[in-house]
């Protein structure tokens, strides 16, 4: 098997004690679509930046399609395309201007340019606005072309840190479609998210990085099997009453019960037979569920299954930032806040103030 | 290796990755400035407001100089005509000095706000020269200060100057203007790229400005001050500068200034330049 992409062991520590990479290792295969899922400050950007050749690494070595990302950067600048996490654009340009002049950097021909952006402007939906100054465009707007930026080269590897950040469900699955074609195509991309529902769908594999390190790696579906076939969601009153109800059915689920707002949350087995043990308990204890549903686990699930520490989830369209307080202390649940599907209680102690 | 919709010549794209040789690295650095340059350049076109208001300062000096201070300010030199030097004339290096200088902000406050924004991460990562990126920047400011310094010469006409050494001598002045400002940008570019952010350059950048301007002959002759401030006055480089264009623009020797002059811009160049780049390639 040959991989596109390889970090090995990566260290970078920032300013003597920021530990931002501690030993980061995985491997892309080429032609598939690689997650890299972690909190804020996990290092996912970090590790980004040092395999598109931006950061020197302070110890182990990135390779892309088999050249070291440090002593071979000028062939490896070659090959990959990079969106970062910030739209790297300039807000004076029209869209066209920004599209020739990263194409222009990356040497192509003026004809091969001038056609390259054309293609792109009409794959990202931007033709109408491709002669008006960037600074003019929505959020996402300036978001899809920095993607096209990243794509005028035709790179074989593509790097997108968050690229679907900020945009609204239609335009995040416009890219994600985009991404889905790309792969069709043969490109290899690394994607870094904080949306789990992101990497749930496009990601064949996997790695879950907290505090620098790859805490898990495998498929979508090995890391959801890690926890039970499906979660059971029972919503209650308060958060006090779901902490009793979670001790209540603590016996029902594979693994410990987590309480989100007034929220419980069960890993099962059987799902059915479970909802009907769990509403049995219930009511043997006099508490009245006020949601009751049973659904497939997603990487939040997991990614609070093998942290002990819940995402935090800020969008208000269903998909799932993960977003983790460095200093919030281990397995404190209740600043996870329910998402779109889930009922959203109103005295959530985080009144919905993002740290970002 | 290529995308569904590939439909282009694939040959095109992989080009550059086979072994370039030196002639085509040449080539496609200088493309890259030129790329760089013409970035910068659009900018200046789409912000007209910036490029107005960077020579109304200038403006407001040649008024507030030429009408108010002027009057105070007692010169004892002579223009070649043998006629006593009018304070208009004495003033013409001051304003180019003071043009230039403030001019260069715009450099580190635009480097600043590149690394800001992230459009030299997204630089980093391409396979393009890397000092195009500081000479881009560098050229497209020069030609905004070639800009400013045709405005303040219409400017000083307006108000009075008349040039009393000539054409010729005035473009050599202008032309020795220009190429230490291109040094000078290279200052600037090195504030930009190790300040902060694009509030901060500013904040670094006057400092360093206003004793060079200021105590320099650019408004007032050196005679009235104080001895130990006189030689830091005539010895700095905008101090010399000044000193030399002013004899190029109203008479007197020149030699000897102009070869000092030639030889703080070698020097400005030889030590800013390293800077800046090692300044760029450090910055994370
Ligand atoms: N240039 C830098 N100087 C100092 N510290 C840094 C620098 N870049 C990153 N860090 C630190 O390294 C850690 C990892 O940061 P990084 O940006 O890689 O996280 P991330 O996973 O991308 O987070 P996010 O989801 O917020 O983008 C953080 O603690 C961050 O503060
Ligand atoms: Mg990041």
């Amino acid at each position: 098997m040959s991989y596109a992409i390889e970090a090995e062991g990566i260290e970078k520590t920032f300013g003597g004690d920021v530990r931002a990479l501690d030993g980061v290792s995985f491997a892309v295969e080429e032609g598939t679509v690689f997650g890299l899922l972690g909190p804020n400050g996990a290092g996912k950007t970090t590790a980004v930046r040092i395999l598109t050749t931006i950061l020197a690494p302070d110890g182990g070595r990135g390779r892309v399609l088999g050249h070291d990302v440090v002593s071979e950067a000028v062939l490896v600048r070659r090959l990959i395309g990079l969106a970062g996490q910030n739209a790297a654009v300039d807000p004076y340009l029209t869209g066209r201007e920004n599209l020739t002049m990263v194409g222009r950097l990356n040497r192509l021909s003026h004809e091969v340019v001038a056609q390259r952006a054309g293609e792109l402007l009409e794959q990202f939906g931007l033709v109408d606005a491709a002669n008006r100054p960037l600074k003019t465009y929505s959020g996402g707007m300036r978001r899809r072309l920095d993607v096209a930026a990243a794509l005028v080269a035709r790179p074989p590897v593509l790097f997108l840190d968050e690229p679907t950040t900020g945009l609204d469900p239609h335009s995040r699955s416009d890219v994600w479609g985009m991404i889905e074609g790309l792969v069709g195509g043969g490109t290899t991309v690394l994607l870094t998210t904080q949306y789990l529902e992101e990497a749930d769908r496009l990601a064949r594999r996997v790695a879950v990085v907290d505090r620098g390190r790859v805490i898990a790696e495998g498929t979508p579906e090995q890391l959801k099997a890690d926890l039970g076939t499906t979660v059971l969601d029972v919503g209650l009153a308060d958060a006090a009453t779901a902490e009793r109800a979670a001790q209540v059915l603590a016996q029902t689920a594979t693994r410990a019960p987590s309480v989100v707002g007034s929220m419980v949350e069960l890993p099962v087995d059987d799902g059915p037979r479970a909802a009907m043990e769990v509403l049995r308990l219930l009511d043997r204890h006099a508490l009245s569920p006020t949601v009751f549903r049973l659904r497939e686990p997603s990487l939040d699930d997991v990614f609070l299954s093998i942290t002990g520490k819940p995402t935090e989830e800020g969008s208000e369209d269903g998909a799932s930032p993960v977003d983790v307080p460095r200093t919030d202390g281990k397995g404190r649940r209740s600043r996870r806040r329910p998402g779109k599907s889930r009922q959203v209680s109103a005295t959530s102690p985080d009144g919905g103030a993002r740290a970002r | 290796m290529t995308l569904a919709t590939s439909t282009t010549k694939t040959a095109d794209f992989m080009s550059p990755s086979t072994g370039p040789s030196s002639g085509s690295r040449l080539y496609w650095a200088m493309a890259d400035v030129l790329t760089i340059t013409k970035r910068n350049l659009i900018r200046f076109r789409r912000t007209p407001d910036a490029l107005f208001f960077s020579t109304v300062q200038p403006i407001m000096f040649v008024l507030l100089f030429r009408y108010v201070f002027g009057g105070a300010v007692k010169l004892g030199g002579t223009l070649p005509t043998g006629a006593k030097l009018p304070y208009v004339d004495f003033l013409m290096a001051g304003i180019f000095a003071q043009s230039i200088s403030f001019g260069g902000i715009g450099t580190a406050v635009g480097l600043a706000e590149d690394l800001q924004t992230g459009l030299i991460e997204r630089f980093r990562a391409l396979p393009m020269a890397r000092f195009a990126v500081l000479a881009g920047r560098t050229i497209a400011d020069l030609v905004r200060n070639v800009f400013v310094i045709v405005v303040m010469t219409a400017m000083g006409a307006l108000v009075g100057f008349d040039f009393p050494t000539g054409g010729l001598a005035f473009i050599a002045a202008v032309a020795l203007w220009l190429v230490f400002a291109y040094a000078l940008l290279w200052g600037f570019a090195v504030i930009g790229l190790s300040a902060s952010n694009s509030e901060t350059a500013q904040v670094i950048a006057f400092p360093i400005l206003f004793p060079l301007l200021f105590a320099s002959p650019a408004f007032v002759p050196v005679y009235d001050m104080p001895g130990w401030l006189q030689g830091f006055v005539t010895h700095q480089p905008l101090g010399v500068l000044i000193d030399a264009t002013r004899a190029l623009m109203v008479g007197g020797p020149t030699a000897s200034l102009v070869g000092q002059s030639l030889a703080w811009i070698v020097g400005m160049f030889a030590v800013l330049v390293p800077i800046a780049v090692w300044r760029y390639r450090e910055r994370s």
